[in-house]
C-alpha cells in the first residue's frame, strides 16, 4: 500500500512539472513574442516579417507540436509509475 | 452507423470516411460538368448547399438511439483522430471559416491576436483538463462541478454558465446558417434561418453526441476541403505553388511596398458607410506602444481561457474510449483546426494583393471607377450590400479610401474575384454552412443536455427513466433550437462580437472552477460557488458597464476582454472562500487522487 502511495506521490509531482514546463513554453509563444513583434518585425524568416510570421504562423506551429510531444511525455510517465491504462 | 454495424463500424472509420471524401470530390467534378454545359450559377449554390445538408441529415437519421450513453457520450468509442475532426468542426464556426480571414484583411496584425488565442487554447485543454474531465466519466461539464464540489448550488451555477455562454454563440450560428442559406438557396433571411435550423436539428435530435459526432466529422471534411481549394488555386495562378502557406512572404513584402504606394492608413474615408469599413490599416505592422501589445496579449488571453472553459468543446473529449485517447484527440484537433487558421492569413494575404497590385489584372485600386463598376462581381456584391464604391474626391479613379466592404465577403467572393469557375463559389458555400452547422449542433447539445441532465434528471427528478430523460433531452434541444433562431432573426449583435462574448463569458464563470477542481485538492463547495458566481456576475456587469453604461475601460479592457475581470475576480473569490471555509471531507480528497491517474474505473459509472 505504502508503495502504491509513493508511486502515486511520483506520479504527481511528475506530471506537475510536466505541466509547468508546458504552461511556460506556450506562454512563451502565447504572450512573449508578441509582445515584442514590432521590434521582431525588423528581422525576416522565409521572407515574413518575423513578428507578424509568429503571429500568422510561428505560435501555431509551435503549439501542435509542443502537444504532439506533451502526449508522448505524459504518456510515458503514466506507464513508469504504473499509473497507465491496462 | 445504425446498430447492425456497430463494433465493425468503429473498424471501418476509415474506409467509409475515405469513400465518403471521394463521393463528395466526385459530386464537385460533377457540378463543375453541369457549369460546363451551361447550368446557371444559382442552381449550382442550391444543388451545393441542399446536397451536402441531406447528407449530414441521413447520417443523423442513421444515427439515431435510445441508450443514454450513446445519446450523452457516443458510447465512448469515438477514436482520437476522428474526434479530432469532430472536434475541428465543432469549434470551426461560421466566424472562422467566413469571417476571419476577412478580420485579417482588415485589420493587420491586431486581428492575429483570434489566430493565436484559438489555437493556443488547446494547449490548455490538454495539460489541464481534457483527460482528467474523462477520467472523471462526466457526461456534462456541469456534472464534474456538481459532483467534485458536491450540492445543487453548484451544479446549478455551472449550468447558468454554460447557458449564458452557448447560448450566446449560438445564436450568432444560426444568424451566419440563416445568412448563407438565404443566399445559396435565395430565400428570404428570416426563412434562411427556419432552414438552417431544420438542418441542425436533423443531425442532432435522434442520436445526440453519437449523431453529432459523425456528422461533425463529415462536415470537417466539407469545410476544410472548401477553405484549402480557393486559396491553392489563387496562389498557383499568382504563382505561389501548391502550398502556398510557407511562401506567401514575399506577398506580405510586396503588399508593404503598395501599401505606400495606395496610401494605406494615410488617405481616411471621407464618410463612413454603415457596416463596411474601407482599409486603413498596415497589413503586417504591429503598433508600437504598450498599449497595442497589451490590447493583443489581454485578447490572446480571453479566447484561450475561453476556449479551455467552453463546454460543447470540454464535452467532445468526453466521447473517447480512454483518458490516453482523449489526450491524443486533443493534440489532432489542434492540427485539424491548424489546418484552417494557418491557412486564413494566406487567404488574406492573397486578396489583399489580388485587390492593391496593378501587375495583376483583376486589382481594382487605382483604377478608373467605370471600370471598376463594370465588373461582375462588384456589380453582384454591391446588388446585396457587401461592398460598396464611392468616388469622393470625384477624380473618377478609385482610391484606397474610396472602397468600402463587409469583412465576410474576403472569403464569400475571392473565387470570383480571382475569376475562379462558379463551382468553387459553391463549394465555399457549403463550407461555411458546414462550419456554421456544425457548431451549432455542438452547443444546442451542451446546452440541452445540461438542461436535461443536471438540471432536470439530477435535481427535479432523479428517478426518471432513461426513456423519460432522453425524451425531456430532445424537447429541450428542439425548445432551444427554437429560441435561438428567434433571437438570431433579431440581429441584436454582430457575429462575431457574440463570439467573442461567449469565450468571455465562459472564462469568468468556468475557468478556475475546473482547473482548480483537478489542480488544487484544498478547493472547496464554498470557493467554488463564490468563483462562479463573483466570476460572471462582475464579469457581466463589467460588460454591460463598459458596452452600455458609458464606463471607460480600464487598461483598455474592452467588450471584447471583459473576460480579463470576469477570471480575475472568479479566482480571487475563490481562493479566498475556499482558505476562510473547511477543507473538503476524505472522500471528495481521494476522488481528487483518483481524477489523477489514468488508470481505473471511472468516477461515474455510466448509467448514472
Amino acid at each position: 500500500m505504502s508503495a502504491e502511495v509513493s508511486q502515486r506521490e511520483s506520479h504527481w509531482r511528475r506530471t506537475r512539472r510536466l505541466m509547468i514546463v508546458h504552461l511556460v513554453i506556450w506562454a512563451m509563444f502565447a504572450f512573449v513574442v508578441h509582445w515584442f513583434a514590432p521590434w521582431l518585425n525588423r528581422f525576416s524568416f522565409m521572407h515574413f516579417p518575423v513578428g507578424f510570421y509568429m503571429a500568422a504562423q510561428g505560435s501555431l506551429i509551435a503549439f501542435v507540436v509542443q502537444l504532439f510531444i506533451f502526449v508522448r511525455q505524459q504518456e510515458s510517465i503514466d506507464r513508469e509509475c504504473g499509473m497507465a491504462e491496462d | 452507423m445504425g446498430m447492425r454495424m456497430k463494433g465493425s463500424f468503429i473498424d471501418n472509420l476509415p474506409k467509409i470516411y475515405g469513400l465518403y471524401t471521394g463521393g463528395f470530390l466526385v459530386f464537385v467534378g460533377l457540378m463543375a460538368l453541369l457549369e460546363w454545359y451551361g447550368i446557371s450559377a444559382d442552381t449550382i449554390g442550391i444543388l451545393f448547399v441542399a446536397f451536402t445538408v441531406v447528407i449530414y441529415a441521413v447520417i443523423g437519421w442513421l444515427s439515431r438511439t435510445m441508450q443514454v450513453d450513446a445519446y450523452y457520450v457516443a458510447g465512448r468509442q469515438v477514436p482520437p483522430v476522428f474526434n479530432g475532426m469532430a472536434t475541428g468542426a465543432d469549434w470551426m464556426s461560421g466566424a472562422s471559416f467566413v469571417a476571419m480571414a476577412g478580420g485579417i484583411y482588415m485589420s493587420g496584425h491586431a486581428y492575429l491576436a483570434f489566430v493565436v488565442g484559438w489555437t493556443g487554447g488547446y494547449v490548455l485543454v490538454a495539460v489541464l483538463m481534457a483527460p482528467y474531465l474523462r477520467k472523471f466519466g462526466c457526461y456534462t461539464v456541469p456534472d464534474f462541478i456538481g459532483t467534485r464540489y458536491g450540492g445543487n448550488l453548484a451544479r446549478l451555477l455551472a449550468v447558468i454558465v454554460l447557458v449564458v455562454a452557448s447560448f450566446t454563440y449560438v445564436t450568432a450560428q444560426i444568424n451566419a446558417t440563416g445568412t448563407i442559406a438565404a443566399r445559396a438557396l435565395q430565400i428570404p433571411f428570416a426563412v434562411g434561418v427556419w432552414f438552417g435550423l431544420l438542418g441542425i436539428l436533423l443531425c442532432s435530435m435522434l442520436g445526440g453526441m453519437r449523431a453529432v459526432t459523425w456528422t461533425q466529422v463529415a462536415q470537417y471534411i466539407v469545410l476544410i476541403i472548401a477553405y484549402l481549394v480557393p486559396v491553392i488555386w489563387m496562389s498557383n495562378k499568382q504563382g505561389f505553388g501548391m502550398i502556398p502557406q510557407f511562401v506567401y512572404g514575399d506577398a506580405v513584402a510586396r503588399i508593404a511596398e503598395l501599401e505606400v504606394l495606395h496610401q494605406v492608413g494615410v488617405l481616411q474615408p471621407v464618410e463612413p458607410v454603415a457596416n463596411m469599413s474601407a482599409l486603413t490599416t498596415l497589413h503586417s505592422q504591429a503598433e508600437s506602444s504598450a498599449m497595442a501589445a497589451w490590447k493583443f496579449v489581454a485578447l490572446t488571453m480571453c479566447m484561450m481561457l475561453g476556449t479551455a472553459s467552453l463546454p460543447h468543446i470540454l464535452m467532445r473529449y468526453f466521447t473517447t474510449p480512454s483518458v490516453r485517447d482523449a489526450r491524443k484527440s486533443v493534440a489532432w484537433s489542434l492540427f485539424f483546426i491548424f489546418l484552417l487558421y494557418f491557412t486564413a492569413p494566406a487567404l488574406a494575404t492573397f486578396t489583399k494583393l489580388q485587390v492593391l497590385d496593378p501587375a495583376l489584372a483583376s486589382s481594382i485600386i487605382g483604377k478608373p471607377i467605370d471600370m471598376v463598376n463594370s465588373l461582375d462581381w462588384i456589380q453582384k456584391w454591391s446588388a446585396v450590400d457587401f461592398l460598396r464604391i464611392v468616388d469622393s474626391n470625384g477624380d473618377g479613379i478609385l482610391q484606397i479610401n474610396e472602397f468600402f466592404m463587409r469583412a465576410d465577403i474576403v472569403v464569400l467572393a475571392t473565387p470570383e474575384m480571382a475569376g475562379l469557375p462558379y463551382v468553387i463559389s459553391g463549394l465555399v458555400a457549403a463550407g461555411g454552412m458546414a462550419a456554421a452547422m456544425s457548431t451549432a449542433d455542438g452547443l444546442l447539445l451542451a446546452i440541452a443536455n445540461a438542461l436535461s441532465h443536471d438540471l432536470y434528471y439530477k435535481m427535479i427528478d432523479p428517478k426518471a427513466d432513461t426513456r423519460h430523460r432522453l425524451i425531456v433531452a430532445r424537447v429541450l434541444l428542439v425548445g432551444i433550437g427554437a429560441a435561438g433562431a428567434i433571437v438570431a432573426s433579431l440581429r441584436l449583435t454582430s457575429i462575431l462580437g457574440a463570439v467573442a462574448w461567449a469565450f468571455n463569458f465562459a472564462m469568468s464563470g468556468l475557468f478556475f472552477p475546473l482547473v482548480l477542481g483537478v489542480w488544487w485538492k484544498r478547493a472547496n463547495r464554498a470557493g467554488a460557488i463564490a468563483g462562479m458566481a463573483a466570476g460572471l456576475g462582475v464579469g457581466s456587469w463589467y460588460l454591460y458597464m463598459v458596452k452600455w453604461g458609458g464606463m471607460t475601460p480600464w487598461l483598455g479592457i474592452d467588450d471584447l476582454r471583459f473576460g480579463i475581470v470576469g477570471a480575475a475576480t472568479s479566482l480571487v473569490a475563490m481562493v479566498v472562500v475556499t482558505l476562510l471555509t473547511k477543507e473538503p471531507d476524505a472522500e471528495t480528497q481521494a476522488m481528487v487522487d483518483e481524477v489523477r491517474i489514468p488508470r481505473g474505473k471511472t468516477i461515474l459509472d455510466s448509467s448514472h
